[in-house]
This record gives C-alpha cells, structure tokens and sequence, in this order.
C-alpha cells in the first residue's frame, strides 16, 4: 500500500512560474522518505499540494488510497504537516495550541488531552505547556509544531525542514524520536538541507530539482552511484610531501592529515594496502563530505548545466 | 461530510475564539464599554435633554436600543475580522485548512465567536444604559432574535473582509468607510421621519436601519419600518452573505492562491 502516491501533478503559480513540471512518485506505507532538492525546486509546492495549502495546476495525489479530488476529508486525517516555516499562534499556550489541532480533527477534549501529555513529554515541552508560544525558543517552536502535528496520530506525517537553525543535540534528540515514531509504523515523509539527516534517517530518496524528479531510489541504491568519495585520513606519523599512491590522488593538508580521493572503481581495501606497503599507518578516516551531498551537488549541478543554452 | 468530527472541530473553534475574546477583554469589552458611556452622558443626557423627545420617548430611551444595536454590530465585525486575519497574517490559519474540518465548520466557528462577542458587550452595554434610563422590554422574542440575527451578519462580513485582506490597513477601510456611516445613518440617533422624503427613501436602502428599527421595536414597541421587512432583509443578508462565504472558502481565495 502506498502512503503517497502522486501522478503528473503540475503547478503553475498566477505569476507564470511553473514551480512542478509533471512529477510522479511513490512513498510505501512505514517508509522514512526523503523529498530533497535545492531552494525553488518545488518541494515545499508538492507538499503544500498534499495538505490542500496549494491548489494543484494538474495531476493526481493519493493518500492511503484516498484521491484529494474525491475523497479530500479521509485524506487530511491521514496527514500531519510540520511546515518550514513557524505558523503557530504565538498567543496561544502550548497545550490549547495541540488540543485544538486535535479538535480540528474531530479528537474528543479527553484524548486530546492524553495525547498532549503523551507528545509534549515525548519533546520534552509538557513543563511549558501553560506557557504562550512566543515564550518558546526557536527549538521548542520546531518541537511543538512536530507535537501538534502528531496531535491526531497521522498515518503519515510530512516534516518539510524540521531542524532548521535547531541546535546540534536537539536536533539528534528529534532524529530519534522521529526514528521512534517511523519504527513505531508512521510514514515519514522529510524535507531537509541537512542531507546528513537525510542519509542518516531515510530509507528512500527522491531528488527533485526546477519542477522535476531528477533520482529516486533507496538510499542505498543512490550513495552506490557516487563515482568518487574523498575521505580525510589522520596519519600515526608526520609526512613531508603526499604520497604517491598509485590510483589514488592524495593532498596533504597537514603534516598528519592526508586527503585521498577514491573513484569508484578501487574500493578502501586497495587503498590500504598501498598506504601499508609504503608504511603510512592511518589513526582514523573521515567522509570529506556528506555523501548524499556529494551526490546531491553532482546531480543539481548536472542538471543546470543541461538546461544551459 | 462527518458531522461529529465537525461538531467536535466547531465546538474546539468556539472554545478558542471564546478564551480569545476573554483573555484580551481590555481590548475587547471595555473600550466599548467606555466608548457608549460616553455617548449615553453627551448625546443622552448632556445634549438629549435640550431635544426633548423621540416618538413619545425620551431621547435617551431613545438612543438606548441604537446604541446597543451599534455597539453589537460593530464588535461582532470587528472580532471575526481580526481572528481571522490574525490566523492568516500569522499563517496559523493553516492548521485549520490542513485539518479535515469543513470550510463551513471554520466560517461558523469565527461567526459563533464574532456573535460571543458581540452579545458579551451588547449585555455590557445595556448595564450601561440601564445606568441611565429605564429600558422594558415590550417584545423579548423580537429583542433577542434581532440582536442575534444581526450579529451574525456583522460576523459573516467581518469574515468576508478579513478573506480578502492582505494587510492590517485592510482590516480598517470596512469599518470606517461603510460600517461606521451606515450605522449613524441608520437611525441609532433619530427616526428617520425627521428626514426630508427623499432622504427617508435613501434611508431604506441602509440595512441597520432594519434592525436597529426592529430591535428598537422589541425593547421600546416603536419602529419606523415594517418587522416583516426587517426579517426578511436579515435573513436575505444571512444567506447571501454565508454564500459568498463559502465560495471564497472553497475557491481558497485569499489563501490558497
């Protein structure tokens, strides 16, 4: 059963700006999705779509089945929406802000309320929960919005860059929790530019760049296809110059740090054996780069060179 | 369309819009409050003694019912259009419209909270009024069913104006421009048999002046217009202007576009 499915769907702004030029895609029920592409590539047009906040130009959605054309009712029950941007009523308490979400969506004032204990605790805000959300630092106003979302425990909930200017350690503390929630059986879809959240939390992805899916496959598949990986490698000794390593290119960026590029068709093993027959011991080794990123940029930039004239 | 999760989303509307009204009561109750005090010791009692009567009644009796009637119509506007425009100026309006609820749930749960509040400060004012004059009511049904009727009205347009506003200023043009003149042309401080003819005849094309003149007639008996007319009028207004509300709603004007 798909979560989401989308057909041809197209959106063409009053402006003339044709923000999505056709895309198709599916998300599997229970799946941890990532929905990514550089700013203006219409990501957040296809999620406002989804939730009815865009009216689409053409296309068809399904939601668990149900056609936001027919059926548009059953289809918002099954979605939550965390939005890019903050949109809560900043006069309004943190509790009364998710039991009325949960009202909106026909959830009785008792369970609501045991949900609001239940995800506020999760997030740790129930301690807040008398207070106005304009009180609330701009990581609790992200982890508020994700409880409101949960509000009436949606089969599918949509993240469109949840972490945005959220701290290191809670934005780990919210990978987490959404890591709990997906196992739990909620369909995750996320939209982030920290494409090490995305590597890191999702199973598949789909790239989306001026209106069209340009990839989309398991995470898996999708890192298999980078052509080349540099990685940084901190070196037991000092060395004087880089070494020659033959099909490897290397740069040495301090006298115990040695920057190697590996192409696809050598793997680490191979590496290492020639770092050890030139007696180059290696303390540790690092990504240069997130890979998704890497790919991410290959792709993007891939794609605007071919639309160049 | 499922009629207890819209039930259970218009009675969680109503909640809201009711703590709303109540938490920012010095922004809400008292200005109006003070604002008719006011016209009751100037217009009733400071320059209504020189005038005399009005259709047999004192002038401040008189005024009474208008003043009421004003005060009503323009706090149940005013609370709609400023919920309302607040919600989608500060994008929380989107929590309603991703919600399953129906757009005719979302524009009877701002009408139900415009009505709140006009009706808290209509009683507020006939405290106040009572303070000045003697007021029985002749006709309870008639008193009642106006001030509602009416309040929903002045919810609906306040909903309306707030749809197709875009910035604050846009909040404020309705008010001052066409509700305001409408509402002292509306015979709140005079009956209109004091106009020249043609002026009487201009006057009839002014909807406040029906239910001011109706509302008048359920407190003091008297009335410068049929009450037949006056429902209809409502009721013709109550209609269209729901209509208008949810075509607006559903082409997502305002908001979707």
């Amino acid at each position: 059963m798909h979560a989401l499915s989308i057909r041809n769907l197209t959106k063409t702004y009053p402006n003339g700006v044709q923000a999505l030029k056709g895309i198709d895609f599916d998300v599997d029920a229970g799946d941890f999705y990532a929905l990514l592409g550089p700013n203006g590539a219409g990501k957040t047009t296809a999620i406002g779509i989804v939730c009815s906040l865009v009216t689409k130009t053409g296309g068809k959605v399904e939601v668990f089945g149900h056609d936001i054309d027919r059926e548009l009712e059953a289809a918002k029950s099954c979605i939550g929406l965390v939005p890019q941007e903050i949109n809560l009523n900043l006069f309004e308490t943190v509790l009364n802000i998710v039991l009325n979400q949960a009202g909106y969506y026909g959830i009785e004032r008792r369970v609501a309320m045991q949900r609001a204990e239940k995800y506020l605790k999760e997030l740790r805000l129930w301690d807040r929960r008398f207070e106005v959300a304009r009180n609330l630092s701009g990581g609790m106003k992200r982890r508020l919005m994700i409880a409101r979302a949960l509000a009436h425990e949606p089969k599918l909930l949509i993240l469109d860059e949840p972490t945005a200017g959220v701290d290191i350690e809670i934005r780990r503390s919210m990978w987490d929790f959404l890591r709990r929630i997906n196992e739990a059986g909620t369909t995750i879809i996320l939209t982030t530019h920290y494409l090490e959240e995305a590597e890191s939390l999702c199973r598949h992805v789909a790239i989306i760049n001026q209106g069209r899916i340009v990839e989309n496959a398991r995470m898996s598949t999708i890192l298999r296809k980078l052509k080349r990986e540099v990685f940084v490698l901190s070196l037991r000794e000092p060395l004087e110059h880089a070494p020659e390593l033959p099909g490897f290119e290397s740069v040495l960026l301090a006298n115990d740090e040695l920057e190697i590029a590996v192409d696809a068709e050598h793997d680490l093993n191979q590496l290492f054996r020639v770092l050890s027959d030139r007696g180059i011991g290696v303390l540790s080794l690092r990504n240069k780069a997130n890979r998704l990123e890497e790919l991410f940029i290959s792709l993007v930039e891939n794609r605007q060179a071919a639309s160049l004239p | 369309m499922n009629l207890r999760l819209n039930w259970i989303a218009f009675k969680t509307l109503v909640i809201k819009e009711f703590i709303r009204v109540i938490r920012i009561w010095l922004q809400t109750i008292v200005p109006p409050a003070i604002t008719m005090t006011l016209y009751f010791i100037i217009f009733g009692s400071l320059i209504g003694r020189r005038i005399g009567s009005m259709d047999g009644y004192d002038y401040m009796q008189y005024i009474a019912p208008g003043l009421i009637m004003m005060s009503v119509i323009t706090n149940s506007y005013g609370n709609v259009v400023s919920s309302f425009f607040g919600a989608k100026f500060a994008r929380h309006i989107e929590e309603m419209m991703v919600s399953p609820m129906s757009n005719a749930t979302i524009i009877l749960g701002h009408v139900a909270g415009g009505v709140i509040r006009g009706l808290l400060v209509g009683a507020m004012v006939t405290v106040v009024a009572l303070g000045f004059t003697r007021l029985e009511v002749q006709h309870p049904l008639i008193t009642f069913s106006m001030v509602l009727l009416s309040s929903i009205i002045f919810s609906l347009a306040g909903f309306i104006n707030a749809v197709f506003a875009r910035k604050f200023d846009d909040i404020s043009i309705i008010p001052t421009f066409v509700l305001t003149p409408l509402t002292y042309l509306g015979g709140v401080f005079y009956s209109i048999s004091l106009l020249p003819e043609v002026w009487q005849k201009v006057s009839l094309l002014n909807p406040i002046l029906y239910m001011v003149n109706a509302f008048r007639y359920g407190i003091l008996g008297t009335s410068d217009i049929e009450i037949g007319h006056a429902y209809l009028i409502v009721a013709l207004f109550i209609i269209g202007l729901f209509s208008v509300s949810m075509i607006l709603m559903n082409r997502g004007i305002g908001m979707r576009e």
